[in-house]
């Protein structure tokens, strides 16, 4: 165990979550992607602070982003039953209306 | 090197990681929740390797209690039950395998090809304490906005998932004349 495989596997995620948010037509199949990547970025800023600066910085700056993850999945389940109530389906694709 | 560590190790990484390759590729968008969940306690687990158990402690408290139920709940609330089995189209498979798969290759490669100054020595103590007195004392302000931020996110999504739109009603409480 060492840093680099540490950043291999929070490269993995980061892909796996770009894909789920490329590829994924479902709203809320592209809000589990980007949990991912932030969970990616997560092991990134725990793992160095570990191996390299050896300070605790690290883990505060990842229970900011934790923090944020929570409000931003609260506001997104908010918005996306709007989304609901109004079209009748969460696809990203139908949320078009600002669309010139 | 190998022992028991190692060993965990990887078991973990590979259920962090093949759980979130479910993720992106199932059909079923349930599905896609729950290997979301292993996916997310894997991550802790890899905390606990990195010496941070607070950290740990909260991903499994607020990823996999906390965000994880608010998405099953957005997923039961707005699709259909029925056709769950269709509730989770997708496109784009070849270009976007192709894009991730490139990037992935690539940021191994740097992560691999990089030499890091890695101390030596590592040491593993509990950072409960240390978290603590930090956030009350250098990063006071970044805990304060966050509070502030929470407090915005709750009216924001009390509001906004009301049926009207938050609109008053007639049977809403009226605020006091001045």
């Amino acid at each position: 165990m060492s840093l680099e495989k540490l950043l291999v596997v929070s490269a993995a995620l980061f892909c796996c979550g770009l894909y789920a948010i490329l590829t994924r037509r479902n709203a809320v199949a592209v809000l589990m992607g980007v949990e991912l990547v932030l969970n990616a970025a997560n092991i990134n800023f725990v793992a160095f602070s570990h191996y390299v600066s050896r300070v605790i910085g690290g883990q505060i700056f990842a229970i900011f982003v934790i923090v944020l993850a929570a409000a931003e999945a609260a506001v997104a389940l908010a918005i996306f039953l709007r989304l609901y109530a109004t079209t009748g389906t969460v696809e990203v694709d139908t949320a078009d209306h600002l669309k010139g | 090197m190998t022992g028991p560590a190692d060993l965990i190790f990887y078991l973990l990484a590979a259920m962090t990681v093949g759980a979130a390759i479910l993720v992106a590729i199932l059909p079923n968008i349930v599905y896609s929740a729950v290997a979301l969940l292993f996916s997310f306690a894997g991550v802790a687990g890899l905390y606990v390797y990195l010496s941070a158990d607070f950290l740990a402690a909260t991903q499994v408290l607020i990823y996999v209690g906390g965000i994880l139920i608010l998405i099953l709940f957005a997923v039961f609330l707005s699709s259909r039950i029925s056709d769950v089995r269709l509730s989770n189209p997708s496109r784009f498979h070849w270009q976007a395998a192709i894009l991730c798969l490139g990037l992935f290759g690539i940021l191994s490669y740097t992560a691999v090809s990089t030499v890091f100054p890695v101390k030596t020595g590592l040491t593993y103590q509990p950072t409960t304490a240390e978290i603590g007195e930090l956030l009350m004392t250098r990063y006071l302000l970044p805990f304060e906005v966050a509070s502030v931020l929470l407090l915005a996110t709750l009216i924001g999504a009390a509001l906004l998932s009301r049926p009207d739109g938050g609109r008053k009603r007639p049977g809403d409480m009226e605020e006091p004349k001045q």
